[in-house]
Order: C-alpha cells, then structure tokens, then sequence
C-alpha cells in the first residue's frame, strides 16, 4: 500500500476514533448524574418523610429535563437514629457511592457528629431537620473548616422567636393568659431553645413560673405534669422532639387542665393522631408549614403531591428537604460544576422561594452562619394546631385557616 | 395530698411491673430459662393491639384480645424455635445451655424489635384505654384507666395463684418446678408442662404489655428497658420465686413513683437499681430466693 494513502488512513481513522472517544466522554459528562446521599431516620416519625421528599423534589426535577441534562440521583441511607451509623453513612456516601452533597437527619447530636466530616471529606452537606444553634456556630467559629456545612431548618434561637412572637398573639394578646411553665426533653436542642424560652417569654408578657427538663426515656409523665399543675401556669410552653406520642396522650388520659404550646416535633406528621389515637386534640405546635396552609404557592402542591405518592401528610423535615433538594440543584446549575467549593459558594447565595418561605443563608459575619434566616418576608414559621383530627394553622394571620379550641378537658384560667 | 397521689400513682405501675415479672419468673422457676426477649413479647402484643384497634378499627376489646393472641404466639414462637432446639441439641453441652438460651433468646428479642421498627416505625404507640375518663379519689384526679390497670393487674395474678395452687395442671407445673426428675419418675411428660408454663407466660405477658400500651404507651426503643426491668425485679425478689417477685416489683414500683415525685422523673430508675445493687451484695439470693 502506497505510504502516504496509508498515513492519511491511518489519521483519517485516528481523527475518527479520537471524535468518538471525545463525544463519548461527553456524552458520559452530560448523563453524569448530580448524586445527593439523603441519610435519616427512616424509622421515626419525622425522619420517615425526609428521603421520601428529597425523592419526590429528584423526581419532579428529573421529568423536567433535570440540571442541565444532568439527572438527580438520591442515594438513602437509613441511620436508625445512630450518630455512628450515619457516619459511616456518610463515609460510604462520600468514598464509596461517590455523593456530591449530602441531606441529613433531624436529630443535632447526629447532625454534630456529622459536621467534622463534611470538613474533613470536603462535602456540601445540609440537615433538613436539626436545630441546636452549635451546628451554625461552629461555622462560624471556623468558617474555612467549616463552611460545608449548611442549616437548612431555623436554629433554636430562631425557633424560641417563632414560640414567642406566635403565643403573644395567640395566647397573651387574645386569651390574656399571663404565666408558663417550660417542659423540654433533654438534648442538645433544646439547651439553646430553653435559653431563649426564658428570654423571650417574659418579653411577650408570660412569666416562666417553673422549667422542667426530663429525660428523653421517660415513659410516665405523670409526675411531672402533676409537678407542673401545682404550679398553675396558664400554659405549658413544651420543647419536645424525641417524645411526642406518650406525653399527648397522657396528658389527655389524665385530663391536664393547662393547654400546651410550643415545639412538637412528632405532632407535625399526619401520622400523629393515629399515634396518639387523637389524643393530639388541641395541641398546639410550631411548624414551618402544614397540610392546606399556602405560605408560599408552593406549599400546598407539594403537601398533596406528598401525600398522594406516600399516604400522608410529609413532617416539618420532609418541606425542609424537598426544599433542599431544589436549592442544591439551584445552586449546581449557578455553579456550573459540583465542585465542593464552588457549590458552597453558589448555596451561600442561595434566594430561593421553597415551601416554607424564602430561604436565605446567613453570612460569614453572622453568628450563625449558614443557617437559614429568619423574619418577615423570609421564615416566619407558624403556629398550627390538632382539631378535629387534623393539622389547621392558627397563626400568622394571613395563613391561619380557624381560631384555637380546647378540648373540654382544658380549664382557661382567665 | 402528695401522699396519696404518689400511693395511687405507685399502685398501678407496681401492679403492671408485678404481672410482667410474673410470667418471667414462672418460666425460669420451671425451666430454668431466662428469657431475654421479654419485652419485645410484651411490646408486640401492644403494638399488635394497636394496629388492631387504630390501623384495621376493629375495636378496643378485640384489639386487646389480638394484642394477647399476638403474645401467645410469639411466646409458643420463642420456646419453640428458640429454646427448645437449643434444650434438645446434643452439640451444645448442657452446661453451656443455659449461656446459649440467654444468647438465642435475647436475639430473637431484637429481631422483634427491628421488625416492629421496621413495620411499625419506632415512634411509641399508645392502646386505645377500655375505659376513659377521670375520677377524683381522695382529692387525686385519677384516670379510670389507671385503676381498669391495677384491678386487671390484682385479677389476673389472683387467677394465677388458683391455677398453681388449686389445679391438676398447676400442681403438676409447680412440682415440676420443684423437682423435673419427680414429676417424670409420676409418669407426667416435661415437654407438656413447659407448653404449660409457655402458654400462662404468654397470656401474662401478652396482657402485661396491652395495660402497658394503655397506661403509659410502648415504642420498639421500650424492649431493652422491659426485659432490664423485669429481669432486675426478678433477681431483686429472688430468681424462680413468684412471690419474691410480687414484693419486689411493689418495693421497684414505689421506688421509682417516691424518686419521681419528690427527686425528679430524670434519676427515676437509679435507686431501685442502686437496691439491686445492695441487695445482691447482702443477699445475693434475693428477697424471696431460694439458692
């Protein structure tokens, strides 16, 4: 074969295969899909709805052509409510299944032990659930380190606000009641939220008569609702995520003359007044969202959708992570990359309307940095309470739906 | 007023501890077995009733009367699957046996655990209670259901006194927890009596985790807990013997009510476990034991 026939072959055919190596790497680049490692607590009630939502948002965003072509793919992990099992989530999430960002828990002892591994594996990871303020502290104490680490649900300190502004109107303004006892289970959560408990409750024109922190084993609440009867408090201000059930339906069964208020973790899943065999009847709880409760247009969609795919209503931490799962791909998309550091940088400048309001991070300056910012035109959260077997907003005024009623059991002592 | 509210309050847990630690203690009076997967028995029959009444609505009673079958059946599960092919094996030394009950039995216990979890969520349920309502008794608002509890409780434990004592059947099932090797030599077949005893075992359980399910409520996190606190009653009333165990769970009970109300609920569980403590250093048989 003449020689320079052969060399234009030969180049031809190299061009060739060189073209098909490139459109096939750019193919792959293009089908490359955006990983996001959900770990929770698939058992409890409020970690149940966190996989599920993150799932239901990757779907939703995939059928619309995904980012940038680029599919979301939801790796879960289910974490039995253990710190050292969701670190070794985390671990294979990261080394192994090769996550680009991870959505995490709603309990902050995990979310703490969690946080020294974003640092260290240099992994965007974001709680959809978890309050204690340490988590946006400790970025803040060490930005560089720690700037992986996102709070993508209100701090303590801010949900004690909520708590407050919420049973001034509800409860000072409108019932006059006057004075409070604080019951909160121990943990690292509630530390900052009693803090601002006592805070901000007398501001609001309730006088703290007593506290009283239990154990998150206790089973018999006897004692202590007897404890907190002798004080006689017009209400009961509870800080309550590890207990739910047994409390409400012994508060119920010994007829507690004295209405409760405050944060109820378990109470924000429909599934609670199964739990509680509607034992939950006039419970107030805080909340970010809830069923039919239009805080943003994208509310209430989600919470149908929701329910229609799993067969109830999602918890607090499942509008947290839904929410979550769209800013991250936000974020890849303004980023361009999935990069760690470029994606932190693009989730800081996250403005986006998700289900519970605007979510905005707080900045390198703040004290609580990374954590989503609270106040009006942002998070406000709201008050929500259990009638008639089901979730109705009875606060802020433009989203509430009916006024509070009591069992008959509740005694209002003004 | 303290007073009487802490001696009613006290009352119905230490009825409820009594008729859990009951069964416990008979097993392992006739048997020798201690059977660590007590509290996942008595947390599935609550559930089982829970799911019953709430889940298929089919009513409060029926739902406990399925909340004890469910324990009935776990209990024949557990001697049947677990126990007896560990007593019957020749490759287990018999010295070794007891080790590998303990063994075997206490993972069957977290296998039920992980199952309720799994099924269930580990989110604590709470039985819908046969009676409701409050009365004031002695200037103390009472849940009628605390006191449907403690009667139940007394009721049953009554009943299990006549069985043992005025029966062919519980004659044959207290011999044999006095001296197997006798009650064989009488011509009265072992394996039948342990079905016996697994049976009463099954039902008190099975009726101690319902009240439970109604009086406080139970989660999957409650298994560990259950078995520890009906164990501890146990060794603290002497290991085998029934009415060690009665006084003992009366003596837990108060405790714990007493640290509760005039402590704090946190530290309830630390003195009766501090008691443990000191009566195994005085008297390492136990209130009632007879080793």
């Amino acid at each position: 074969m003449n020689k320079a026939l052969s060399g234009a072959l030969r180049s031809a055919f190299g061009a060739a295969a060189a073209s098909v190596v490139l459109a096939a790497s750019n193919a792959a680049f293009a089908a490359d899909p955006i990983k996001i490692g959900v770990i929770a607590e698939a058992q409890a009630i409020a970690g149940a709805s966190i996989p599920q939502a993150a799932q239901l948002a990757a779907d939703e965003i995939n059928a619309s052509g995904g980012v940038d072509g680029r599919k979301i793919e939801i790796i879960g992990y289910d974490n039995h409510s253990s710190s050292a099992d969701s670190v070794r989530a985390f671990q294979r999430a990261v080394n192994e299944d090769k996550v680009n960002v991870v959505i995490a828990s709603y309990i902050s002892e995990v979310v703490l032990a969690l946080e020294p591994w974003a640092s260290r594996l240099k992994t965007p990871f974001v709680t959809p659930g978890a309050a204690s303020n340490e988590i946006s502290k400790s970025v803040h104490a060490d930005y560089e380190k720690n700037k992986y680490t996102f709070h993508g649900y209100l701090t303590s300190a801010a949900l004690a606000l909520s708590v407050c502004d919420g049973a001034k109107d509800l409860l000072v303004d409108k019932l006059h009641m006057k004075t409070a006892v604080i019951m909160s289970e121990d943990a690292a959560w509630t530390k900052p939220l009693d803090v601002g408990y006592e805070e901000c409750l007398p501001k609001v024109g309730l006088k703290v008569l007593d506290h009283i922190r239990f154990s998150p084993d206790t089973t018999d609440f006897t004692p202590i609702f007897n404890k907190i009867e002798g004080a006689k408090p017009d209400v009961i201000i509870t800080g309550i995520s590890h207990v739910g059930v047994q409390p409400t339906v012994q508060w119920k069964n010994q007829q507690v003359p004295i209405p409760m208020f405050g944060i109820s973790s378990q109470a924000t899943n429909e599934t609670f007044g199964k739990d509680t065999n509607q034992a939950a009847e006039g419970v107030l709880y805080q909340g970010v969202s809830g069923p039919g409760v239009a805080v943003t247009p994208k509310s209430v969609p989600f919470a149908e959708n929701f329910k229609k795919k799993f067969g109830n209503y999602p918890s607090y931490a499942g509008y947290t992570a839904y929410d979550e799962v769209y800013y991250i791909a936000d974020a890849v998309k303004r980023a361009g990359s999935t990069e760690a550091d470029r994606l932190v940088d693009a989730l800081e400048k996250t403005d986006w309307e998700g289900t519970i309001g605007r979510v905005q991070f707080y900045g390198k300056d703040d004290p609580f940095t990374h954590s989503i910012k609270y106040g009006k035109g942002l998070i406000t959260g709201l008050m929500l309470q259990w009638q008639d077997g089901k979730q109705s907003a009875v606060w802020p005024k433009d989203v509430a739906k009916v006024d509070i009623k009591f069992p008959s059991f509740i005694k209002l002592s003004n | 007023m303290r007073a009487f509210q802490i001696l009613i309050d006290g009352f119905a847990i230490s009825a409820l501890y009594a008729l859990g630690a009951t069964g416990f203690t008979l097993i392992f009076g006739v048997s020798g077995v201690l059977n660590l997967s007590h509290g996942a028995i008595m947390v599935a029959a609550a559930v089982a009733a829970w799911a019953a009444a709430s889940v298929l609505n089919v009513g409060t009673y029926a739902g406990a009367l399925i909340g004890v079958a469910v324990a009935l059946l776990t209990a024949f599960a557990t001697y049947f699957a677990v126990v007896k092919p560990i007593q019957d094996s020749r490759r287990i030394p018999n010295e070794e046996k007891e080790i590998f009950v303990l063994t075997g039995t206490l993972l069957w216990g977290i296998m039920i655990q992980e199952l309720i979890a799994y099924f269930f969520t580990n989110n604590a349920k709470t039985v819908l209670p046969i009676v409701e309502g409050v009365v004031e008794i002695l200037g103390v608002r009472t849940p009628k259901n605390e006191i449907f509890t403690a009667i139940v409780c007394c009721l049953v434990i009554a009943l299990l006194w006549l069985l043992v004592n005025r029966t062919r059947t519980g004659k044959a099932v207290l011999a044999a927890s006095m001296n197997p090797r006798g009650v064989t030599l009488l011509g009265l077949e072992l394996t039948n009596i342990y079905i016996v005893v697994w049976a009463i075992y099954g039902i008190l359980a099975g009726i101690a985790g319902v009240l439970l399910g109604m009086f406080l409520g139970v989660s999957s996190y409650s298994v560990g807990p259950l078995t520890a606190s009906a164990f501890s009653i146990v060794v603290l009333g002497g290991l085998g013997s029934v009415s060690g165990s009665l006084i003992a769970a009366f003596v837990v009970g108060y405790l714990e009510t007493l640290t509760a109300y005039l402590v704090s609920p946190a530290y309830r569980t630390i003195p009766a476990l501090l008691l443990l403590v000191f009566v195994m250093y005085i008297r390492p048989q136990g209130l009632l034991g007879r080793r």
